[in-house]
């Protein structure tokens, strides 16, 4: 299988005051398409900075991070966002669901960058919805629904325009064990069933069960150990 | 693009009910900013209207040369006399000029509303006064008698001050007077004063000279010929003015003064409103630092964002704008005040809230909404994603 992310010498650095902080060091990474991988390891080690720099949320120090054979490591701000649109479904760990829309209307979201009329969109998020299970919840808004129905919304949005890669930021960080298990359930389903890549970090090691390879990162940088 | 502001956009308004507190504090700060500047501006469209409305442009005033006002100008008898009879005077069905050699003095009454004094004009004006002033109508009572010390007074000036119904007695110069009719006169400046005989009123205050002559010309055209026939001639000192441009010029100062009023007081309350904006939208901003790092991460641009903002600003500056302009409008508008006048006395005017200063009032709550809304647009823009993301 070919790669979907491919990243080599990655470094990122920040400036604290004076201070520089080296938060990934030179890493070197490859994810084929359709993997399932959780990135696990203690806070600090840099799995979400490293996630970001694959979902085209931030950009590397150094180094070349290419998503679905396009490098992205040097696109310009509103060329990243066009990217992030096309190509990259977000899970956060709170949702982060428009308060003041339907779960529809959220799922809706990402098909106003396309050039989708407001009739597909309707249809294509109502699908997205039933892939959720949650088809029946449409009209509700965020405060009426549960944490495990809101993350289930928030994943049929990062699925709705059917991106290139799934980026889950402790997606079960704000759930309990078995409303986790059916969430993490459901990317497993979405995985195996629809193909979809997903990169998932987790702290949970039950959460990292479930997906086909566990990355342990510390301290910057990679030890991968795959299981299942 | 465009669907994408609008979606922002809605979702931002949508959102402002759960920003109701720091929404109120823009669309309030506006508000007070609008209506005291619209009041303000009223205040001198008013008193401009009032000035505006007293005179005709076929009627003259004659004052002594280089006096502004009729209280630093004296006039002889005789000399009245040759400006009555100048050439371009119009005469009425007997051959005798419409004119009115007038005097006024100062007296003091008290406010109704506050029962302090205040000075009044009082007017002794010739005969002719009805012919000369067709607009001026008695509405109750009758007109003064000549020889006697009986005194109409203005609808204005009663409506302002105590003492002046039908009948009521003033005392002037160790004497009383009677008022025995109330007149209107299209609400122009002499509603504000009392008017007498003028040989009556010479005589009570032990004078021999007049302070101006209004002559009625025989039409607006005329004007020219007239003056220049009473400055060429070398018996005369004299300045002449059409009726409206020597109102104008009385009504110049205060105009002026209310204007600079306006600009300065508006102008700095509506800085501390862009102040107030700025504040309010850095907190809107704050507040939906998720909702616009969660939609910049799923791909929408920095431009909707930067839209929303300034959408919000607007609507916000637009509302207290409109609340402004309709609490000046309410409260101010057709308010009947004074002020002093060009003779140190008192001009009633109604406060005029007109369209061109609600229009003033709305365009100024823009600029402030504008400038209010650019930093906080500019920081939504530059909100950086990650650092948004992980506050939450």
């Amino acid at each position: 299988m070919s790669s979907i992310v491919s990243l080599k010498r990655v470094a990122k650095r920040y400036q604290r005051g004076k201070q520089t902080v080296e938060v990934l060091h030179s890493l070197d990474l490859e994810i084929e398409a359709g993997d399932f991988v959780a990135l696990m390891g203690p806070s600090g080690s840099g799995k979400t900075t490293l996630l970001n720099l694959i979902g085209g949320l931030d950009r590397p120090s150094e180094g070349e991070v290419s998503v679905g054979g396009q490098r992205i490591d040097r696109l310009s701000g509103s060329a990243l966002a066009r990217f992030r649109a096309r190509h990259i479904g977000f899970v956060f760990q709170f949702y982060n669901l428009m308060p003041m829309l339907s779960a529809q209307a959220n799922v809706e979201l990402p098909l106003l960058l396309t050039s989708l009329s407001a009739g597909k969109r309707h249809q294509h998020a109502l699908t997205a919805l039933q892939i959720v299970g949650l088809a029946e919840r449409a009209k509700h808004k965020p405060a009426e629904l549960s944490g495990g129905q809101a993350q289930r919304v928030a994943i049929a949005r990062a699925l709705v325009a059917d991106p290139t890669l799934l980026v889950c930021d402790e997606p079960t960080g704000d759930l309990d064990r078995k409303t986790a298990d059916e969430i993490l359930g459901l990317l497993q389903l979405l995985n195996r069933e629809h193909g979809k890549t997903i990169i998932m970090v987790t702290h949970d090691p039950k959460a990292a069960e479930y997906a086909k390879h566990i990355l342990h990162m510390d301290k910057g940088t990679l030890a991968p150990q795959a299981v299942a | 693009m465009l669907k994408q502001i609008i979606a922002v956009t809605g979702m931002n308004l949508r959102n402002l009910s759960q920003r109701l507190g720091v929404s109120l504090v823009i669309v309030i700060g506006i508000a007070v900013t609008v209506a005291v500047l619209v009041s303000v501006l009223a205040m001198s469209a008013g008193f401009n209207k009032t000035l505006a409305n007293t005179g005709r442009p076929d009627r003259a005033i004659v004052l002594r040369g280089g006096s502004e006002a009729e209280l630093s100008s004296t006039i002889s008898r005789e000399n009245t006399q040759t400006i009555i009879d100048a050439p371009g005077v119009r005469r009425d069905a007997d051959g005798k000029p419409i004119a009115s050699a007038e005097m006024v003095a100062i007296i003091n009454l008290p406010l109704k509303t506050s029962g302090a004094d205040a000075n009044v004009t009082f007017r002794g004006v010739g005969g002719k006064l009805q012919v000369l002033r067709p607009e001026l109508h008695i509405i109750e009572g009758r007109m003064f008698r000549p020889a006697l010390r009986e005194v109409i007074v203005g609808r204005a000036a009663q409506a302002q001050f105590k003492g002046l119904g039908l009948g009521s007695r003033i005392d002037m110069r160790g004497s009383q007077w009677t008022v025995v009719g109330v007149f209107e006169s299209g609400g122009d400046a002499h509603e504000s004063e009392l008017m007498a005989d003028i040989e009556t009123a010479l005589s009570a205050y032990r004078r021999n000279l007049f302070q101006s002559v209004t002559v009625m010309l025989e039409s607006a055209d005329t004007f020219k010929a007239y003056k220049d026939a009473l400055t060429t001639d070398p018996t005369l000192s004299v300045d002449v003015k059409r009726e409206p441009q020597y109102y104008a010029a009385q009504s110049k100062r205060l105009t002026e003064l209310l204007n600079f009023l306006a600009t300065w007081v508006g102008g700095i309350m509506a800085l501390g409103a862009v102040f107030g904006t700025l504040n309010t939208m850095y907190s809107a901003v704050s507040s939906r630092q998720m909702e616009i790092a969660t939609l910049r991460a799923i791909g929408f641009g920095a431009t909707p964002v930067i839209v929303s903002v300034f959408v919000e600003a607007l609507l916000l500056s637009l509302i207290g704008s409109l609340l402004g302009g309709l609490l000046a409008w309410l409260f101010f508008n057709g308010n009947v005040v004074n002020t002093l006048g060009s003779n140190f006395s008192q001009v009633v005017f109604r406060l005029t809230v007109t369209p061109a200063l609600l229009g003033s009032g709305v365009s100024l709550a823009l600029v402030v909404g504008l400038f209010g809304g650019l930093f906080p647009a500019i920081r939504a823009a530059r909100l950086p994603i990650v650092e948004a993301l992980r506050a939450q």
